[in-house]
């Protein structure tokens, strides 16, 4: 609980809140950047620096990217959206209200009885390196499979159909 | 309350917020982020667990997180590919209007 | 272990991945398909020849001929499934011919399929084909066998039906899909029980497997309800696959209608693989074939052999009858290897592996020259297959002539030179000295003639005479019946077929002259191979054991049916189209039944078919009715509970329940919602569950 974590987690929560909240689009996804941000900066500061800059890399450098892009494409920016019915936003705002409540009760009366780690952990680069080339090859391979296909599958789902396959 | 449930009860937080912004927006782009967010916040009870949980040099916690990223990466690209196709087809991105598979 | 026999799987490799990549390929890359399905075939043939010579080394070297590779596939329970090749004398045999053989088919193929526009896929289907069969015979296991089994099954159904928009062509790759399937319940069957006893499918595992002795003595000893031991009941049940696969005699139907496919793909069907599958499965099962109960002793025949025996010289005999009567050219080499098939079947009961076998690699031989050498005629022709309509090819198509009448004298068994004299014999020789019978004997001598008798005939029609193919060639609607004609540019007159296509058919009669030398009784050395022992080159065999009455009269026999061939056909040309059979004056009804093959496919209809209309029938009214009517019997229950709710309702609410009817009804909003389409109306789904699940869960754990 020190004030680096208060603070790192203000600004996700910020962030993120606003990036659900927001009418402009293009709006939503740089306070999604931020949370994301945010994020990173927490998994740098639990010593996960691999992951915090995977973090940035992937979600900041490419996904907030590729979400704007298709917001361009879907010429969503303009805030056309029609304000949903106040009970349709209502009641899924309620819904995510009890998993909140839910997830913090199970939080709450769950780690009572966890050994806490005092330790910091370390995970360089070299050993996750290692790790990957040994114990966590095959997930590695299905993972590149996966990619690959996804790849290749949001070429075609994002060619344009009318234009003709080749 | 111990270092570890103040990150959780942030993932928590993450979770409700992406789900909010999944279940309450219109737009398929936005209910995507919501869904990306509550991956994230996955993530981030894997990192918080790696951290303070038995057995850290196992790297299991940072594994996951990094394979989630992946994942996450793949079903962005593909989802969003899927809402331009769906974009053209329909000229919409509310979800709204996209109910031919009602029942 | 040698490299050859760790790396037997490539043969069988190498056209399926060639398949799977012209599969990838366009369809004008007609090269690329082409000659991937060739090279790899190439590489195949080396490769089994390389298989070939290492079990002749192993052979000289005096060491066992007999080569495993396994490796485990998956685990269950507490138990590893193992699949895995062997290489003995058989698999080298049947390598080398299915990949020779092959080669030679696909090499025809390219001239033959030229003007195909779906070329390319064809080249994919037939290294799929051929590539499944050569899986079908390294597999060492009854599993993997059955993979590969299954994968020509379905590789056959692909070509049969090749020209599906040939109605007839596609109902023809239908019913041999589901003609073998018949036979494969049976043969799966055997394979469970098979596990279930002996625990292993592998075939040898160094003493463990299946086929080893201590297996089958299980096997032997375990008898069942109907007073059968095991051994047998397996191995029955093999022998439906097997009898479904090469067309025994209650399974033949589908053959015969194969013919709707591409000529090569006859050829490869049956000639070379698919047919011959079951017979080598006969050959592969063999030890469990031949076992047993009682004391082992050489003039005993198992109950296996013997129904392998008495179908096959069944078949041997029907497909013989029937083949006299039919009109059409591939028809009757069709019959003629049902009839052949039966031979096998027949030489493998009474005589052994090395004797149906023996058969089983020359009339691969004679038969695919026979079927490429039809092909070259139907190409000639235009695509006419009626031998009615041909006639005087002999002066116009020489090299088909000579190289068809090559083989046509090898099916025959014409004496001494050809091929099929030694084979035929050898198998007739083994009935002849059959303690359980005679009767197999003089079927299969009957056969004998009758084949010279209708082969005489075909190639009188065909290559005899004068050409009777103009006078047909202003009635256009016979040469368009035929899918054959799409492919070829109409140009009248009959002419020989391009080099591609006859250097085959030349390679193939050398080999169909030539091959019977090696397993003449003075010098066995083809049998001596299978069997593992040694043969020495001893003239005086032919008089031991009457081997020469026997070959005397098989001679005889021949040249009977060939004399009466060329009486009734050869005597004066036939001179028109409409003139009836000369046989068929003799006895026009026995011939019109001969010629619709004795109705078989009518009382399958009648039968079978018909039962199965029936069987659809009643459960259609089941459905309709019974099950119907209890569905709306409960439906209406589900009404008459909403009403029940609705009235309750309306009632409750009147009553002033306010807050209780409120929940209901928003209740019964949320579960028609479910259905709405919406995926958000989803998402909240999940999301209760996902609260009721870890309210669950941490009660739970409370407690």
């Amino acid at each position: 609980m020190t004030i680096s974590f208060l603070l790192l987690a203000a600004i996700t929560i910020a962030g993120t809140a606003a990036a659900m909240s927001l009418r402009n689009l293009v709006h939503c996804v740089l306070a999604l950047t931020l949370g994301l941000v945010g994020l990173a900066a927490l998994y740098l500061q639990l010593g996960a620096q691999f992951v915090g800059f995977t973090q940035i890399l992937v979600y900041v450098g490419a996904v907030a990217i590729l979400a704007v892009f298709a917001i361009m494409m879907t010429r969503s920016a303009e805030p056309t959206e029609p304000h949903g019915s106040s009970s349709f936003q209502l009641s899924g705002a309620l819904i995510a209200g009890i998993v909140f409540a839910v997830l913090a009760w199970a939080v709450s009366s769950g780690t009572k009885a966890l050994q806490v780690q005092t330790l910091q952990p370390e995970a360089s680069v070299n050993q996750i390196g290692v790790a990957l080339m040994h114990g966590f090859v095959l997930p590695l391979e299905v993972i590149g499979l996966l990619l690959t296909a996804a790849l290749i599958g949001a070429g075609v789902l994002a060619m344009d159909e009318t234009r003709g396959a080749r | 309350m111990s270092p570890m449930s103040g990150y959780l009860l942030l993932s928590a937080l993450l979770f409700s917020i992406g789900l909010a912004g999944a279940l309450t927006r219109r737009n398929a782009i936005l209910v995507l982020i919501g869904i990306e967010l509550m991956l994230n916040a996955a993530n981030l009870n894997f990192i918080a667990f790696w951290r303070y949980g038995p057995n850290p040099e196992a790297l299991t916690g940072v594994m996951f997180a990094i394979f989630s990223i992946s994942v996450a990466a793949a079903e962005a690209a593909v989802g969003l590919s899927i809402i331009l196709a769906v974009y053209r087809h329909s000229k919409t991105t509310n979800l709204d209007k996209m109910n031919s598979m009602k029942g | 272990m040698n490299w050859i026999v760790q790396n037997l799987w490539l043969v069988p490799a190498l056209p399926i991945l060639a398949a799977g990549i012209s599969a990838l390929a366009k369809r004008k890359s007609r090269v690329l398909a082409a000659s991937l399905a060739i090279g790899s075939m190439a590489i195949s043939f080396l490769l089994s020849l390389w298989a070939f010579a290492h079990v002749l080394w192993l052979r000289n070297h005096g060491e066992a001929s007999l080569q495993i590779f396994d490796f485990r596939w998956f685990q269950f329970g507490n138990q590893w499934l193992s699949l895995g090749w062997v290489l003995n004398p058989l698999t080298a045999v049947m390598l080398v011919m299915v990949t020779f053989v092959g080669l030679l088919i696909f090499i025809y193929s390219v001239g033959y399929m030229a003007h195909d526009e779906n070329f390319t896929r064809f080249f994919c289907f037939l290294a799929l084909f051929a590539g499944a069969m050569l899986g079908v015979v390294i597999a060492n296991s009854l599993l993997l066998l059955f993979m590969c089994w299954e994968i020509v099954g379905l590789t056959s159904y692909l070509l049969i039906g090749f020209w599906y928009s040939n109605p007839k062509a596609a109902a023809a790759g239908k019913k041999a899909f589901i003609v073998t399937r018949i036979g494969d319940i049976p043969f799966f069957l055997g394979m469970v029980w098979l596990y279930g006893q002996s625990g292993t499918l592998l075939f040898y595992n160094g003493g463990a497997g299946c086929l080893e002795p201590s297996a089958i003595n299980y096997l032997v000893a375990q008898t069942t309800t109907i007073g059968i031991c095991a051994a047998t009941g397996i191995a029955l049940l093999i022998f439906c696959g097997a009898v479904g696969k090469s067309g025994q005699f209650p399974l033949h139907v589908w053959l015969p209608d194969a013919m709707e496919g591409p000529t090569p793909v006859s050829a490869l069907i049956h000639a070379a693989t698919m047919v011959a599958a079951g017979v080598f499965l006969v050959a592969r099962v063999y030890p469990l074939m031949s076992a047993h109960a009682g004391i082992a002793s050489v003039l005993t025949t198992s109950t296996a052999l013997q129904a392998v025996t008495w179908v096959g010289s069944i078949t041997a005999l029907f497909g013989a009858l029937i083949a006299v009567a039919q009109y059409d050219i591939k028809r009757i080499l069709a019959y003629s290897t049902v009839s052949q098939l039966g031979y096998m079947m027949m030489g493998l009961g009474v005589g052994g592996v090395s004797v149906g076998m023996f058969h089983l690699i020359t009339h691969a031989f004679f038969k695919s020259l026979l079927f490429l050498g039809a092909g070259s005629v139907i190409h000639g022709c235009s695509g006419e297959q009626d031998i009615r309509r041909m006639g005087g090819l002999g002066r116009l198509m020489p090299v088909t002539f000579a190289t068809y009448a090559v083989g046509m004298l090898a099916l025959c068994g014409f004496p001494l030179l050809f091929s099929g004299f030694w084979s035929k014999d050898e198998i007739l020789h083994a009935a002849h000295t059959w303690n359980i019978s005679q009767a197999p004997f003089y079927m299969g001598a009957f056969a004998a003639l009758l084949t010279a008798f209708y082969m005489s005939r075909q190639v009188f029609y065909v290559f005899g005479g004068k050409s009777r193919l103009a006078e047909e060639t202003a009635d256009l609607s016979h040469s368009l019946a035929s899918p054959d004609t799409t492919n070829h540019h109409g140009s009248s007159a009959p002419h020989e077929s391009p080099a591609v296509m006859t250097i085959p058919l030349m390679i193939l009669s050398v080999f169909a002259l030539l091959l019977g030398f090696l397993g003449t009784p003075a010098w066995p050395w083809f049998q001596s191979f299978l069997e593992d022992t040694q043969a020495p080159l001893d003239f005086s065999a032919f008089s031991t054991g009457g081997m020469l009455p026997v070959m005397l009269s098989s001679s005889v026999i021949v040249l009977l049916g060939l004399t009466i061939g060329w009486w009734f056909y050869g005597r004066k040309p036939i001179e028109s189209v409409d003139a009836p059979d000369n046989v068929g004056r003799l006895s026009p009804s026995i011939f019109s039944a001969l010629g619709n093959a004795l109705y078989f496919d009518a009382i399958y209809g009648a039968t079978f078919v018909k039962l199965n209309t029936q069987l659809s029938k009643i459960s259609d009214w089941l459905d309709r009715w019974v099950w119907n009517g209890a569905v709306q019997t409960v439906t209406q229950i589900v009404f008459g509970f909403a009403y029940l709710d609705n009235f309750l309702d309306t009632h409750v609410v009147n009553s002033g329940f306010d807050g209780g009817c409120q929940g209901v009804s928003r209740s019964g909003q949320i579960l028609s919602l479910l259905q709405a389409g919406r995926i958000q109306r989803y998402l909240k789904i999940v999301a209760g569950a996902l609260i009721v699940f870890t309210i669950l869960l941490l009660w739970k754990a409370k407690i």
